[in-house]
């Protein structure tokens, strides 16, 4: 059996891992809902954490190095919404490509500004976003059970995380009780209903993509900035595409989104620990296949095996207005 | 607005489309401060500049024709294979095994097996997503980009602890016994005289043009052919027309899976001579690429590959030569698709404007 500061350890490292799942996902979510697919969230979160890594090790400031992640993610996010909503081109097409783009300029530019191989310099001190400590997890510590939850796995992240987490309840209050929401879904259900009721199926859509730009942003530079220490080259390692698994897994609902972030974290935590593994199945399982678990999950999840997954209607269709 | 000329569609949609992303690759290289001419010059002299050059330059066009004809039948009937790249790793699995299996007498007769090995994997793992797609619904595009996770984390689970040979520390298969060697360009007769260097570009060069030819047939010289396309162009009036949509969704994926598995033999059993971690090093990507700037068309295809293959030979040679990183060409790689596949509708009205002007013109000479 796993003793209980294993767990801990493993749970600790699960929310760190899970974030950047959460905040891809989310962006997805928003997209996806407004019916413009996103498989490029993974060129985004590049664009963003190398954006985001090159101008905090330029500042020192991780907050520039944020505002610089969110600035690069949105131009993805714009020519995305260009290529997709007003040339009305294959969004599958458009997403692919710009993965391709994001995963190559980066490292240009990248080499360009501090010839260290496609990297950017290792930040110190202000340009990362350090731990937080929470009010009272000090004081709470000595209590048991709770305390050391507290302590060891709530508290000590960085604001990130925390910012994060409080976007899941914010994205459910959006998506189901404001008006911007209710539009938001039905124009990625109907387009022709939201445009009869005379609001800009266009300009909505755009909004969307814009939000997903913007979370996108966040996820980037959490891992540039709070995650690890400076950009390096593919550092987001196909997260992009376990935030799109989480996005199916969870029905494109938001609170289930961060179940299922969090579970996807949890095994990126076990992948670290192959020991731990061990020692509770009592079976030596291969560290690929804890890798390989998100997607063979979702692919469950596809099948049907697993409740049905069932994509916003109007999703990937461009919509042409009657003439 | 009117419709563009039938050769315009052909020739001038695609070749805009390259010059866009020229342009923009240009721009790219002259804001982190280096030449594009100079640039262009390295991949020039490199790829194309030699027999040398070319047999790199072919091989990699090689593994690309594969790749690309792998999305165009896929293309053809509607379905958006991005799991190319796991079904090129598979298919260098059942290469492996093939080669590994018997110590062959004769590279003819590997190269069959071998084929036979490479086609039957890569059709192996396009089967789950294509039946999924097919009685289930389930999107092909997020099920193939999930079984190339998958495929990836297979074989390094297979190199690490089942494939790799005892004492040995990277993890890859053994090497594949003499009698499996494919004879490179520069090992046969006639072909000597111009590579007078060893080339990794070798006799699977054949087996990918012949597939082309094999792809055309079967596209459009077939029953099974016409109904991909139909089944492509509208589900409900192939259905309509009695065509099952779940036989056509899973010959289609299979023949795609067969051809992504197929450039196996180009890499591991003629290059590597060993499987390695990631054979397939992104040309089932770049097969994405080939199809959509080939038109879905074999012979596009063939044209796109050679192009790609260029690319990469020349990407190299600036990774080698250059300060500019080997992933220029991954960045041209995106380019090309965005214009030639996301922004296709864009270029048009760009040449539909032109051919407007020019037939207002015409009408006011003709006045």
């Amino acid at each position: 059996m796993m003793d209980y500061a294993t767990l801990l350890q493993v749970l600790d490292t699960t929310l760190r891992l899970a974030t950047p799942l959460l905040l891809a996902c989310l962006a997805g979510l928003y997209s996806e809902r407004a019916g413009i697919f996103d498989i490029g969230l993974e060129g985004k979160m590049l664009a963003a954490a190398m954006a985001a890594g090159a101008a905090a090790a330029l500042t020192g400031s991780a907050w520039a190095g944020l505002l610089a992640g969110i600035g690069a993610s949105l131009v993805f996010a714009a020519l995305h919404g260009v290529a997709s909503i007003t040339f009305r081109g294959n969004q599958l097409i458009s997403g692919v490509a710009l993965n391709f783009l994001s995963s190559g300029i980066t490292v240009l530019v990248a080499q360009a500004l501090f010839r260290q191989g496609g990297r950017t310099p290792p930040l110190t001190g202000n340009a990362r976003f350090n731990p937080i400590t929470l009010p009272g997890a000090e004081a709470l510590r000595d209590i048991p059970v709770i305390g050391p939850l507290y302590y060891e796995v709530i508290s000590g992240h960085s604001i990130l995380v925390y910012m994060a987490f409080s976007i899941v309840p914010l994205t459910w209050w959006v998506l189901f009780r404001t008006r911007f929401g209710l539009r938001l879904r039905a124009v990625g259900e109907n387009p022709a209903a939201v445009d009869t009721a005379g609001v800009s199926v266009v300009a909505l859509r755009f909004a969307a993509v814009g939000i997903t730009g913007i979370l996108c942003g966040l996820a980037g530079a959490y891992m540039a900035t709070a995650l690890q220490a400076g950009f390096g080259r593919e550092m987001t390692a196909g997260r992009g595409y376990i935030a799109l698994a989480a996005l199916i897994f969870a029905k494109w609902r938001p609170v289930a989104a961060m179940w299922a972030c969090l579970l996807f974290g949890f095994f990126q935590a076990l992948a670290l620990r192959p020991d731990v593994v061990q020692a509770v199945v009592q079976v030596k399982v291969p560290v690929p296949f804890l890798d390989a678990l998100p997607y063979i999950l979702t692919v469950l999840v596809l099948a049907g095996f697993v409740g049905k997954a069932i994509p916003p209607r109007a999703g990937g269709e461009p919509y042409v207005k009657e003439r | 607005m009117d419709r563009l000329p039938r050769w315009a569609d052909v020739v001038l949609v695609p070749l805009i489309s390259l010059l866009f992303a020229a342009i923009i690759s240009a721009l790219v290289l002259l804001a982190i401060g280096q030449s594009p001419v100079e640039a262009f010059k390295v991949m020039a002299t490199g790829a194309v500049g030699s027999a040398y050059g070319w047999g790199y330059t072919l091989y990699y066009a090689t593994s690309f024709i594969f790749t690309g004809l792998a999305v165009t039948v896929a293309f053809h009937a509607g379905l958006f294979n991005i799991g190319g790249e796991g079904q090129a790793q598979l298919g260098g699995l059942g290469v492996a095994l093939v080669c590994l299996s018997l110590p062959w007498p004769h590279w003819t007769l590997a190269l069959l097996a071998a084929t036979a090995g490479a086609a039957l994997f890569g059709a192996a793992w396009a089967a789950i997503p294509a039946y999924l797609q097919a009685k289930r619904g389930s999107h092909i595009v997020i099920t193939t980009i999930m079984f190339n996770y998958i495929a990836a984390a297979l074989l390094v689970y297979l190199l690490v602890d089942v494939l790799r040979p005892a004492g040995q520390m990277d993890p890859a298969s053994a090497r594949f016994p003499v009698g499996a060697k494919l004879p490179a360009l520069n090992d046969i007769p006639g072909f000597d005289l111009i590579f007078t260097k060893p080339v990794p570009a070798n006799v699977t060069l054949f087996v990918a043009l012949g597939m082309a030819v094999v792809v055309w047939a079967i596209l459009w010289r077939t029953r099974l052919g016409y109904q991909m396309r139909a089944f492509g162009k509208s589900e409900a009036a192939a259905k309509y027309a009695g065509i099952n949509p779940v036989r056509i969704t899973i010959i289609a994926m299979l023949l795609s899976g067969a051809l992504a598995g197929m450039m196996s033999i180009n890499n591991v059993m003629g290059e590597a001579e060993r499987l390695l971690q990631n054979s397939s090093e992104g040309a089932g990507f770049i097969g994405i690429a080939v199809a959509l700037m080939g038109r879905n068309h074999p012979i596009g295809v063939v044209l796109a590959a050679l192009l790609f293959g260029f690319l990469y030979q020349g990407g190299a040679e600036l990774g080698l030569w250059t300060s500019i990183p080997i992933e220029m060409r991954i960045v041209v790689q995106g380019l090309v698709i965005l214009f030639t596949g996301a922004l296709d509708v864009m270029v048009r009205m760009i040449l539909q404007r032109i051919f407007g002007l020019f037939r207002s013109f015409k009408a006011a000479g003709v006045a």
